[in-house]
């Protein structure tokens, strides 16, 4: 225990004087969730869109007072013709355009019946559905306002509840998958580089010759980074909930041990790569390459699982952040308990288990 | 006089090279035993075998009385390591680093105390106790490295390749030590391809090819390979060898 003790002194005191990779690690998960809480959002706000009004009634006037004073839709300009609707696309300004017929009022009360077109730029499709489905929302609103003195004969009234994330807000979908994405990069990659370090410079060999036992050697250097990720995981829960405003609405304690069981994976996985690579740079190379990519690509976190084709779905159980970002998503999200997420918790301790006998095995304890 | 290491046909093959092939000594008690070979000749397979480092193919060691198969984990509290790989932590102080190694042979804090003010002591050393060993020259970094691998008071210890790359003067005071420490009852082991280093041994050993090719004393073995120094007999050694350097 002493041993393990100075060990674990040393390796405090390598984190600490190299102060720029600390404050990489440190600032890293700020830095993401400020990034994607403020910067990188699928919410379109203020979209830039144009209005051809053929008709110029009353109805068409309150229809655009509707769209304009919406948060979504900012109106660039007041079109007089239909081909001026090409030419402003062509600017790249605006995203959508929005027509309104000659007669619009009348069609409307003596027909029942109006049409409004909705052009948008799907160059980028996301967007481009995103704003029609606003507007089409806001101008249902509208007929619904119209209407509601009148009673109609067949009528399916939808009422939608988003669960869980009633305003829809992106930070309750990236929050698990910043704290996947930061756990394994502190964890696998630093684990990794700092047990190669030793290899490189020789100062490994001293450590086997000594009586510290190898696997004690491995612990040591792989526990202040667990310190570390319990740090991150505090600063970015304290982030979330406080600047973020999304809720932790199941049991803390839970999330945290969950966290630490991924943490602990992602160590394995380090001390994985550390056996296999002789230098840094390899290190490096296949903690960011071979786990970080296929972590960000495959975890459900920024592309849906569900919409890919079944080999890569198969690959993704292979991925030990889908499984914890899953869990955080049931947790902190959704407030679930344990008994909702004992699978994928049984399957990430299998993983660990798995690595960490795989890693130890190929650990050269005598070197050759 | 105790026999502190022996060796009896031991030898390590990667494959269908031998690096060591059956080589058989034993090294008294105290003994300053010169270690010498061309590189690639197998000497540091040899020394990495006696501590533990790597397993042997057949034969058998001792190591302060202790068998290389089966009490490796008494071997490594008898024995001081020092690679030719510099290995002291340059981002630590110099107290650090013994501090470090101190607690990672189970030492007490008051042994580490004293020990570490004893050692900065005798290399006068004292006002750099608190100075990063990066910022050290190379001489004065391993001059602290031997300090570091005989820190817990090892009966033994391995220094492998302990000068290069050192000028002449510091290996003269590097040297002033390894004898220090063989007064104080060390026995030391030194690998080292410096002739001159060679003449400072009780005895050496020269080895060729995997195999141990002569052990004597300096002056036997020039009396027996008529040479002035110990330069001409590796060299007459040496041409034997059909291996090529590594």
């Amino acid at each position: 225990m002493k041993q393990f003790i100075a060990f674990v002194k040393k390796e405090f005191i390598h984190i600490w004087r190299d102060r720029q990779t600390l404050l990489i690690l440190l600032g890293m998960p700020i830095v993401q969730i400020v990034i994607f809480g403020f910067a990188l959002t699928n919410e379109v706000k203020n979209a830039k869109i144009a209005i051809l009004d053929q008709s110029k009634d009353a109805a068409t006037a309150s229809l655009i007072t509707e769209l304009a004073s919406s948060r979504y839709f900012e109106i660039e300009k007041e079109l007089s013709s239909y081909q001026q609707i090409e030419t402003e696309f062509h600017k790249g300004k605006i995203k959508m355009a929005v027509v309104l017929p000659s007669r619009f009022q009348e069609d409307l009360l003596h027909f029942n019946k109006a049409s409004v077109q909705l052009i948008a730029d799907a160059s980028d499709p996301n967007v481009a559905n995103t704003l029609t489905n606003y507007a089409t929302a806001i101008i249902m609103d509208y007929q619904k306002r119209i209407t509601q003195d009148r009673q109609l004969p067949y009528t399916i009234h939808t009422e939608m509840r988003m669960l869980y994330n009633p305003q829809q807000k992106g930070a309750f979908n990236f929050v698990p998958g910043v704290m996947a994405m930061v756990l394994l990069l502190v964890c696998t990659m630093m684990t990794a580089i700092t047990i190669v370090k030793e290899k490189e410079m020789g100062t490994m060999e001293i450590m086997l010759v000594s009586p510290m036992k190898p696997i004690m050697v491995v612990v040591a250097k792989a526990f202040p980074y667990l310190v570390l990720s319990l740090v991150n995981i505090t600063s970015i829960l304290l982030l979330s909930r406080f600047v973020l405003g999304v809720p932790i609405n199941g049991s803390l304690f839970l999330l945290v041990v969950e966290s630490i069981l991924f943490t602990m994976v992602s160590l394995s996985l380090g001390l994985l790569v550390s056996t296999s690579a002789e230098s840094q740079q390899t290190a490096m190379f296949i903690s960011l390459v071979a786990l970080l990519l296929p972590t960000i690509m495959l975890s459900g976190f920024m592309f849906p699982l569900e919409n890919m084709p079944l080999p890569l779905r198969v690959v993704s159980n292979l991925i030990p952040a889908k499984w914890y970002y899953n869990i955080v998503k049931s947790v902190m999200i959704k407030g679930l308990p344990f008994q909702a997420v004992w699978k994928e918790t049984l399957i990430l301790a299998g993983m660990m288990v798995f690595l960490l006998v795989l890693a130890i095995r190929k650990f050269k304890i005598r070197l050759s | 006089m105790e026999k502190i290491i022996t060796a009896h046909k031991l030898t390590k093959r990667f494959g269908d090279f031998t690096a060591v092939n059956q080589i058989s000594f034993a090294i008294q008690k105290g003994e300053i035993f010169g270690f010498l070979g061309a590189n690639g000749a197998g000497k540091t397979t040899a020394m990495r075998m006696l501590c533990g480092l790597s397993m042997p193919s057949s034969g058998e060691a001792t190591v302060a009385g202790f068998d290389i198969y089966r009490e490796n984990e008494k071997i490594k509290r008898s024995i001081g390591y020092m690679s030719q790989k510099f290995s002291l932590y340059d981002d630590l102080t110099v107290k650090e680093n013994m501090r470090f190694y101190g607690g990672i042979y189970g030492m007490t804090d008051t042994f580490i105390r004293d020990k570490t003010a004893s050692i900065l002591e005798q290399l006068h050393l004292e006002k750099e106790g608190d100075k990063l060993v990066g910022s050290l020259p190379l001489g004065w970094k391993q001059k602290l490295a031997f300090s570091v691998a005989i820190f817990h008071d090892p009966p033994i210890v391995f220094l492998d390749e302990p000068t290069g790359g050192v000028d002449p003067v510091t290996r003269r005071e590097f040297w002033s030590m390894i004898y220090q420490a063989s007064a104080a009852g060390i026995t030391i082991f030194v690998t080292t391809h410096y002739m001159d280093e060679a003449e400072y041994c009780n005895r050496v050993s020269i080895m060729v090819d995997g195999r141990i090719e002569a052990l004597d004393t300096p002056a036997q073995l020039k009396q027996t390979y008529q040479a002035k120094s110990m330069d001409g007999v590796f060299l007459k050694l040496a041409r034997k060898a059909t291996r090529a350097a590594d």
